[in-house]
């Protein structure tokens, strides 16, 4: 059964068109992805498939239910995290979920356990404002995750976070899914979907430009490979006479040259000794939305 | 297990009493208001009034025996009448013979009819007993306890009342609005409970912390340095304030309604309170304010929170006096927080 089925939904705020016919399905256990620059839509797409925005058209299922108006039957069901600040004044990280688990009649037990998970256990009795960005970010997750709902919303939790810190939230929303939790997540790092994500959907001016797996967003561009050379490695013209070399660039760091076979290309460049330093590089989202868009993405 | 509204009030309560800021201008300000008022007009009334004389004579000596003022000598008429005219005495005795003469500042009619009342009595009481005749009329005087209030009588409940609604303005108004601007709001609104027990949590903390300023001020005001002395019906106090705190926390949750970020809150919050305390004779007694300062005093809760607190609390009044000061203040709840319930928005757009 499909957890969340959306149809052709709009939203406007005066003459600004926020969302503009958008419909997707998430199936039950699914790792769904809404990606798109700022400004996208995916913010109100995602606060109309919660219940916190009606649609001036289409409509939402979620679970099987409308959830707009208030659908209180539906509350229990889903957990929303929030921006990074939406806690109570002055409380303690475990404080803060106690608080949130009680609020759905959950006991103080469950608290420490999704505080385990996204792994701030060591951080339980340290006050709110004095955890750090991806610390905050984790317990957002973890409030959103305290009454053990069966989908869940993340709306861009790995925003403004340090390398490091958007690692370790990946092995949090792998162990959420894990647990056949229903994850729909919003973000503009098209790296991390490609990584995360059963199912993609771009979005760019209130519209779905593509939707699929990363994988076969990325095979249908039929893009070339780029193998990546340093500067110096290769001269350009002995690089474009290569077996399987269809065009050679050049810039101040590297040589790059593009090739749909390269299985000879790479074999002529380890006969001649040229592998040091050496990329291949296949397209990523990032191609596919520069393929619908006709311009580079910029989150 | 906890319910909603134990824990909700609970996270709410420790917000509170873990805020340094906040438990300071709850606490601590009223109080600092109430210390320096109280030392300020504890002494006034006992102050004796000066009086400067040149010459001597029996009328000067019977003044120096009243007691009720002080007599300053000065050598010559043109040294006296310099402090007069400067403003530093009241008036001044000139005695040349039998010939009394009395020089007065007209600038204060008050105390210039003071001392010219004093000094025309011990005159004509010492040309009665010249005559040698007993006086026909006999005068005596005994002391009544008045109305009118030692200061700290006044003080404390108006104080008081002032510091209840400032807390509880900016309780309902401060939370609402920072909770609305950090989504925590939303939050609340995506957890099944009802919107009764977000604001019945909140009210309660509000009540807490009402309850724990009247206690704390009351017994300050109760040290010896103040000397507050409670009437026997002040329990009948606990209806007007409770009342009182409804108002106020309604007046808050307006203000909550309309404002998007705490710093609009919190100076709409100063700007309806403030100049409402001054109006409603927090600090100082209205009654010598002109009549329609008095009217436009009369439709402020504020005023008759001040009221019902100072009528039970120092002033020993019965049942009867709850009626206008409780109706006021449940009215006043009633229609302001129905306005608010209509403004009121749980997303900024």
């Amino acid at each position: 059964m499909a957890a969340i089925v959306v149809e052709d939904i709009r939203k406007s705020y005066g003459d600004l068109t926020a969302v503009d016919g958008v419909s997707f399905t998430v199936a039950e256990g699914e790792f769904f992805g809404i990606l798109g620059p700022n400004g996208a839509g995916k913010t109100t797409t995602l606060e109309i498939v919660e219940g916190l925005r009606r649609p001036d058209g289409g409509s939402v299922r979620l679970l099987g239910e409308n959830p707009f108006p208030r659908n209180v039957k539906l509350l229990p069901r889903v957990g929303v995290q929030l921006q990074a600040s939406a806690f109570f004044e002055k409380l303690s990280a475990r404080e803060q979920l106690e608080t949130f688990a009680a609020l759905y009649g959950v006991g103080p037990a469950r608290a420490r356990e999704v505080l385990d998970l996204v792994g701030l256990a060591d951080k339980a009795e340290t006050r709110e404002d004095r955890l750090s960005g991806g610390q905050r970010q984790r317990l957002s997750i973890a409030c959103a995750l305290v009454h053990d709902p069966d989908v869940v919303f993340l709306d861009e939790p790995t925003a403004a976070l340090d390398p490091q810190a958007r690692r370790n939230l990946w092995d949090v929303l792998r162990a959420i899914q894990a647990r056949g939790k229903t994850i729909v997540y919003t973000t503009h790092y098209l790296d991390e979907a490609e990584v995360l994500c059963d199912r993609v959907a771009i979005m760019d001016s209130g519209r779905v430009l593509a939707l699929d797996t990363p994988a076969a967003l990325v095979r249908g561009l039929d893009a070339p490979v780029r193998v990546v050379l340093e500067r110096g490695a290769l001269a350009a013209a002995t690089a474009a006479g290569l077996p399987g070399a269809d065009e050679v660039t050049e810039d101040d760091q590297s040589l790059t040259i593009s090739t749909r076979t390269p299985a000879p290309l790479l074999s002529a460049l380890a006969e001649r000794g040229t592998l040091d330093g050496l990329q291949v590089r296949t397209a990523t989202l990032e191609d596919v939305f520069l393929h619908q868009t006709g311009r580079e993405y910029r989150a | 297990m906890n319910s909603p509204f134990k824990s909700l009030s609970l996270a709410m309560a420790k917000g509170f009493f873990r805020e340094k800021t906040t438990l300071f201008f709850t606490f601590v300000f009223p109080l600092m208001f109430l210390v320096v008022f109280g030392l300020l007009f504890s002494d006034s009334g006992t102050d004796r009034i000066k009086l400067g004389s040149v010459g001597d004579g029996p009328v000067v000596a019977a003044l120096r025996e009243t007691g009720a003022v002080e007599v300053e000598r000065y050598d010559t008429l043109d040294a006296g009448l310099a402090e007069v005219r400067d403003g530093d005495l009241p008036g001044l005795v000139e005695v040349t013979g039998d010939r009394v003469v009395l020089h007065f500042a007209a600038s204060d009619q008050a105390r210039a009819g003071t001392v010219r009342g004093l000094v025309q009595g011990v005159t004509q009481e010492l040309n009665v007993a010249a005559s040698g005749q007993p006086p026909k009329f006999a005068f005596a005087a005994t002391q009544v306890e008045d109305s009118s209030l030692k200061a700290i009588q006044y003080l404390t409940p108006g104080i008081l009342s002032w510091g209840i609604a400032i807390s509880a303005v900016f309780g309902a108004a401060l939370p609402l609005v920072s909770w609305r601007r950090k989504q925590v709001l939303r939050k609340l609104r995506l957890a099944p409970v009802s919107t009764t027990t977000v604001l019945g949590s909140r009210l309660l903390v509000t009540i807490t912390v009402a309850i724990v300023q009247a206690v704390l001020f009351v017994a300050v005001a109760s040290l010896p340095v103040f000397g507050l002395a409670l009437s026997g019906t002040w329990w009948l106090s606990i209806p007007v304030f409770l009342l009182g705190i409804l108002a106020f926390f309604s007046i808050g949750m307006l203000v909550g309604a309309f404002c998007k970020t705490e710093e609009a809150a919190s100076g709409a919050a100063n700007i309806l309170v403030l100049p409402m305390s001054f109006l409603s004779g927090s600090f100082f007694p209205i009654e010598n304010a002109p009549g329609w300062l008095q009217a436009v005093s009369n439709i402020l809760p504020l005023r008759h929170m001040n009221d019902g607190m100072t009528d039970f609390l120092v002033r020993g009044k019965g049942f009867e006096a709850l009626l206008v000061p409780c109706a006021v203040l449940l009215g006043f709840t009633l229609v302001v927080s129905f306005i608010a319930s209509k403004v009121f928005t749980w997303e900024d757009n």
